[in-house]
């Protein structure tokens, strides 16, 4: 683990009587973006403070290039950071926003001024130099969060749920744009969401955290594929079945539903809940075996709850889980 | 790690050491003073008849002054926070302006107001005319605590108990009112402290006969030189202050924790409601026009005639007065200058300390820091409460050791920015605490030290709020009155209060045309001063 980039080693926070991170350890590679998710109190937005020097470490460590970082304050870390309310400063302009951490290394005015059009470039907002704060969208807000956060090139950005305050749409739009920008000046990174979807579109690796530990961490499809853990699988919005083998994790689209004729060796499924979300159905089923499934299905479908219903698993999809290693 | 230079622990010593030689110290000397006497002078003192009537009158005298005040006041508070109508903000301005007028103003104005309605010889010298005065400046407390804090009031318990069968006045007087008391509560208890502390009105409107303790200190003092006994009856002023002032700042924290969120809309008034609000709103808008018109009529009035040679007698110096007008001007305004640098530099430094300490516990204020700034927080409030001519008595007393400051004028300076930091904390303060945490922490992030953020971050956000308290500390110290009377007695540190004052204390219709013309200037000041403060004004200080 000791190598190059940024890693968190064994790192322990405790408020009180309660941990909020206990014995973590997670390392991101130069270049790399790890994306941590989980349910929110599970302790992610502690990571991010520790890394960014905002709150001690009651154990353990964080390590720039193998290098001890205990002892250098916030603002010699050399770290962005990134907030889902913006944090930008309301009484100075876009340009001085963007230009502050540049200002605050000493660089000369004329780099500055050059940096500076670079990056309002590079986040669409080409011209807003001058602009005052308040008179931003939240789009724009975060775009210029970003480039304020990038403008110093930071040896790692970290995001704290930095698009929470958007709305879907334009959360959609924004994923997109922040990874092709960190990919394009090859930013190390550590997205901290609460939102899956962000997270598989971010990242190269999606750490999932239940309180205090990461539970599963590797490249999405990994962690989609072989979630590891009911909790994980759960988190994803798999289905956890019990099988002769154990407990397996089966995701909503691997089943399919198939009309009944009543000659089926066993009892059919009974639907309890059909919900329409456009581009597809999610229909919520009692099988035989005495568990509620959730099934997601592309074709559009007639059933009501209370209907019979024959369901088939893909059973190149069920994937085996291990041991809970922390049970709730 | 701390503390390190420009840690709050560091940017506290300033006003700490501030707020412990011109606050603790002065007063501890009173203190000496007092108990210098043996037991039997100190006895004696209070078995004379004189201190009795004056502790009667002075409670007397406040407690129908608040009562007063409560009764004009509280209509013109439900007019202010239930209704939205055009004029009202002009109606809250026109309510302030006799509440931040200094004191002697208010004396010309209802001596003017007495003269021009040919009542001096019936009112003239009475408790009427001070109570008069004192229910003048105090409507804006009721007014701006109680109609503000309806304003904000939720209007859905009412409307709950209106829907269960309650009548307006059944919903008034069981749903309402309740609600309201904190806030008449604390607007009381203000008034209480102020009309017991106020010294100039009853000092130039009282005459030689009635007195009130301030103004007892004051005689004794300075009349008569009796340190001793001035001494004492300071004492006895701190003691009853300082329980008011104990019941006020609990009353100030119930104001803030109840229920305040959910401001309703309110709506325009129509048809009878109108009747209703001109009843409650004219009486009083008559009685606070009244004495400032009269105080302008009377200040152009020379001879029977109007001209400006009131005013153009400023430049010449009247008989038994050590300086012309102009002069005192002149020093009224390098005083009120330098007191305003010393409020600002004390009370900026004392807010960071106040607003830091009481920071989220993530951040980590040490315990020291907690300490430091509860201390900066209650201590600097104290000189507000505490009565001018005991601060200023206790300056005369104490600041001649170990620097003798008696000499020279920054003692002036001192005395009224003292009365002017607490202003600036005011409005500093909770400007400070407002900025995010995230923002300071996105500073730090981008490479901005703890000192840096203050100075890039920090204080330039709350810029326009220390031109507000620096604004208030100036007007605060261009009219002080009761402590400069004791530290700016030589003749070239005569400042306009003192000069308004001395003008009206002598007898002569041309002194008083000066002083009248001093007073008007003076409200002029204090007028474009709110003006200044009210566009500005995000904290609410005023």
């Amino acid at each position: 683990m000791t190598g190059a980039g940024l890693a968190v080693r064994e790192a322990t926070v405790r408020f009180g009587p309660t941990e909020a991170l206990s014995d973590l350890s997670v390392s991101v590679a130069p270049g790399e973006i790890v994306a941590v998710v989980g349910p929110s109190g599970c302790g992610k937005s502690t990571l991010l403070r520790c890394i960014a020097g905002l709150q001690p470490l009651d154990r353990g460590s964080v390590l720039w290039d193998g290098v001890d970082l205990a002892m250098v304050p916030t603002h010699r870390r050399d770290i962005g950071l990134m907030f889902q309310d913006h944090a930008l400063f309301e009484h100075r302009s876009v340009r001085d926003n963007v230009g502050f951490g540049l200002k605050m290394r000493g660089r000369k005015a004329a780099e500055r001024d050059r940096r500076i059009d670079e990056l309002l470039e590079l986040v669409g907002l080409g011209g807003f130099g001058n602009r005052a704060i308040p008179s931003l969208s939240g789009g724009e807000a975060q775009r210029v969060a970003l480039a304020r956060a990038l403008a110093p090139s930071p040896r790692v950005l970290l995001l704290d749920e930095p698009l929470g305050s958007l709305d879907r749409a334009r959360r959609e739009h924004l994923v997109g744009e922040i990874r092709s920008v960190l990919r394009e000046v090859g930013q190390t990174a550590l997205h901290v969401t609460h939102d899956q979807d962000e997270a598989f579109a971010v990242a190269d690796r999606i750490a999932v955290m239940r309180s205090g530990t990461i539970e599963r961490i590797g490249t999405p499809e990994r962690v989609w594929h072989d979630p590891g853990t009911a909790f994980v699988a759960e988190f994803l919005g798999h289905n956890v079945i019990s099988t002769p083998e154990g407990p397996a994790a089966v995701p909503a689209d691997a089943y399919r539903l198939v009309p009944t004729n009543g000659l089926e060796p066993g009892p059919p499924a009974v639907v309890f809940d059909v919900r329409f979300r456009g581009d597809h159905t999610v229909v919520t089923v009692d099988t035989a075996e005495g568990e509620r499934v959730r099934l997601r299905t592309g074709e559009p479908t007639s059933l009501r709850p209370g209907d019979a219903v024959g369901v088939e698993i893909d059973p190149e999809r069920v994937t085996p889980l291990g041991e809970d290693p922390n049970p709730a | 790690m701390r503390p390190r230079s420009g840690s709050p622990l560091v940017i506290g010593l300033l006003p700490l050491a501030f707020l412990a030689a011109f606050f603790v110290y002065p007063l501890a000397a009173l203190f000496v003073e007092g108990f210098r006497f043996g037991p039997d002078e100190i006895g004696g003192v209070f078995s004379r008849s004189r201190f009795w009537r004056t502790a009667w009158f002075t409670v007397w005298q406040a407690v129908v002054s608040t009562a007063v005040t409560l009764l004009i006041s509280l209509p013109l508070s439900a007019v202010v926070g239930r209704y939205r109508f055009r004029g009202r903000s002009v109606l809250l301005a026109l309510v302030t302006v006799p509440f931040v007028l200094p004191t002697v103003v208010v004396a010309s104005a209802f001596l003017a107001s007495l003269e021009r309605l040919g009542l001096a010889d019936r009112f003239g010298n009475s408790a009427a005319v001070i109570i008069a005065a004192h229910v003048f400046f105090n409507v804006a407390v009721v007014v701006r605590t109680v109609g503000g804090y309806w304003r904000g009031l939720d209007d859905r318990p009412e409307q709950a108990a209106r829907v269960l069968g309650a009548g307006p006045i059944a919903a008034f007087r069981h749903v309402t009112l309740p609600r309201l008391r904190p806030a008449i509560l604390a607007a009381t208890s203000i008034i209480l402290l102020f009309t017991m502390t106020s010294f100039g009105v009853v000092l130039l409107l009282g005459g030689p006969r009635r007195g009130t303790l301030e103004t007892e200190i004051y005689r004794f003092a300075l009349n008569r030189t009796d340190f001793g006994t001035a001494a004492v009856l300071a004492i006895v002023q701190l003691v009853a202050v300082l329980g008011l002032l104990v019941v006020n700042s609990w009353l100030a924290r119930r104001l803030t924790q109840r229920e305040r969120r959910g401001a309703t809309a309110r709506p325009r008034p129509r048809g009878r409601q109108w009747l209703g609000i001109a009843a409650a709103v004219v009486p009083v808008m008559v009685f606070l026009t009244v004495p400032m018109s009269a105080l302008v009529e009377r200040s152009f009035r020379s001879g029977g005639s109007y001209s400006w040679a009131n005013y153009r007698a400023l430049t010449d110096r009247p008989p038994l007065l050590p300086v012309d007008g102009v002069t005192a001007l002149s020093n009224s305004v390098r005083f009120a200058v330098a007191a305003m640098a010393i409020a600002v530099g004390v009370g900026v430094a004392a807010s960071v300390v106040i607003a830091s300490s009481s920071r989220a516990a993530h951040l980590r204020p040490s315990r020291a820091e907690r300490a430091m700034g509860w201390v900066l927080d209650v201590g600097l409030l104290l000189p507000l409460g505490t009565s001018a001519v005991t601060l200023g008595f206790g300056f005369l007393v104490a600041l001649d050791e170990p620097v003798d400051l008696r000499p020279t004028w920054i003692i002036i300076a001192l005395a009224q920015s003292l009365i002017g930091v607490p202003f600036v904390v005011r409005a500093v303060v909770p400007v400070l605490r407002s900025i995010d945490g995230h923002v300071r922490e996105a500073a730090a992030a981008l490479g901005a030290s703890p000192s840096v953020v203050r100075r890039e971050i920090e204080l330039p956000m709350a810029r326009s709020a220390i031109g507000v308290g620096a604004v208030f500390a100036f007007a605060v110290a261009l009219g002080e009155f009761g402590a400069t009377s004791f530290v700016g007695r030589s003749p070239d540190r005569m400042t306009v209060p003192l000069a308004i004052g001395q003008l009206l204390g002598q007898p002569g219709q041309q002194l008083r045309g000066q002083a009248m013309a001093l007073s008007t200037i003076l409200m002029v000041a204090t007028i474009v001063v709110i003006m200044i403060i009210d566009r500005n004004d995000r904290a609410g200080v005023l």
